[in-house]
């Protein structure tokens, strides 16, 4: 039980870590890109640009969420 | 040894150093604190341990798996785990975090060490349990990363030899200096893997989204393998524009509510 635990624990900090945001951030830009693919918007060099070009932004947003000026 | 085996390596190589350097760091606070042969022994049994984990899932994920859905599991944790060392990096580069500072890290062991109390018997059994959980955890990154290229790479071979290397470098720099190694610029070669994780976890969970297709082909990048090397430019761009448009001043402190710690 407690190796489980230790082991559960591993993989939280693994993915999740200091920042749960980045992992919505990856999660929520290969979505967008198999959004794109199911609906056949682009071929492969479309859909791969897409894909990268959407990793960016999702981690530019997540990183402009945690630097914002936090609410007194 | 082309472009594609190179950068395999020095990706594993550079990895493994940063991850090696902490691990050495609270085994020699133990070693010198407490008992050499406690924490040594801790140390063993961890690599032991990392040994029998790397063989199951190295085969595991190898046999278990089809191509494309390798990429895209693997990928994304890879792009998960680069992305948060690259947010670490940029944030300590801006001046909202504070860096990573070895010399600390190794002094807090050390207090650890200093109040845990004598020990009974022939093994220390704190030292033993620290130099394990260091090891253990430090090595457990090394084996994803290493098993994780390996695979996606094809070439097993060229990212355990990055690795090994790595690991005889820091044993041997930390044998000769006989302290901690806080003279290596840590947290710029956190910097570094964290833009080769990030551009090798981009290219492989992008290609890996094609599971998800009628014939579960990957998908194609234009170029190919010379497409990681645009996307390790564009990461490196791009975090050098975050650095620029966060950089907190000198004299100004850092915001109140900023993560600030010196992370283990």
């Amino acid at each position: 039980m407690k190796f489980l635990k230790s082991f559960g624990q591993f993989w939280y900090d693994f993915i999740i870590g200091d920042d749960w945001k980045i992992g919505v951030a990856v999660l929520t830009a290969l979505v967008v890109l198999f959004v794109a693919m199911k609906a056949e918007l682009f071929g492969d060099t479309g859909l791969t640009l897409l894909g990268g070009a959407a990793v960016v932004v999702a981690f530019a947003i997540s990183l402009a969420i945690d630097v914002r000026p936090k609410k007194r | 040894m082309d472009a594609a085996t190179w950068g395999l390596v020095i990706a594993t190589f550079v990895a493994c150093f940063v991850e090696m350097v902490e691990a050495t760091t609270i085994v020699m606070a133990m070693g010198y604190t407490r008992s050499w042969k406690s924490a040594l022994a801790g140390t063993f049994a961890a690599l032991g341990a990392l040994a029998v984990v790397t063989v199951f899932a190295g085969y595991a994920l190898a046999t278990w798996l089809p191509e494309s859905a390798l990429q895209l599991a693997i990928g994304g944790l890879l792009l998960i785990f680069g992305l948060q060392w690259l947010r670490k990096a940029i944030l300590r580069s801006s001046g909202r975090k504070a860096v990573h500072d070895e010399d600390k890290i190794y002094q807090e062991e050390v207090a650890a060490a200093k109040a845990a109390g004598e020990s009974k018997g022939s093994l220390d059994m704190f030292s033993f349990m620290v130099s394990f959980k260091g090891v253990f955890l430090e090595g457990m990154e090394v084996v994803f990363i290493v098993i994780t290229f390996g695979l996606n790479a094809n070439n097993i071979p060229g990212a355990s030899a990055g690795a090994v290397a790595a690991v005889v470098i820091v044993l041997t720099v930390a044998v000769v200096l006989r302290r901690p190694l806080s003279m290596i610029n840590e947290n710029l070669l956190k910097y570094g893997v964290g833009l080769l994780l990030a551009s090798f976890g981009t290219y492989w969970a992008v290609e890996g989204i094609g599971i998800f297709q009628a014939g579960r082909e990957s998908l194609d990048w234009p170029g190919h393998d010379l497409m990681i090397l645009v996307l390790l430019a564009a990461w490196l761009v791009l975090s050098r524009i975050f650095v620029a448009v966060l950089k907190v001043p000198a004299a100004t402190p850092a915001p109140v509510g900023t993560p600030v710690e010196v992370e283990k």
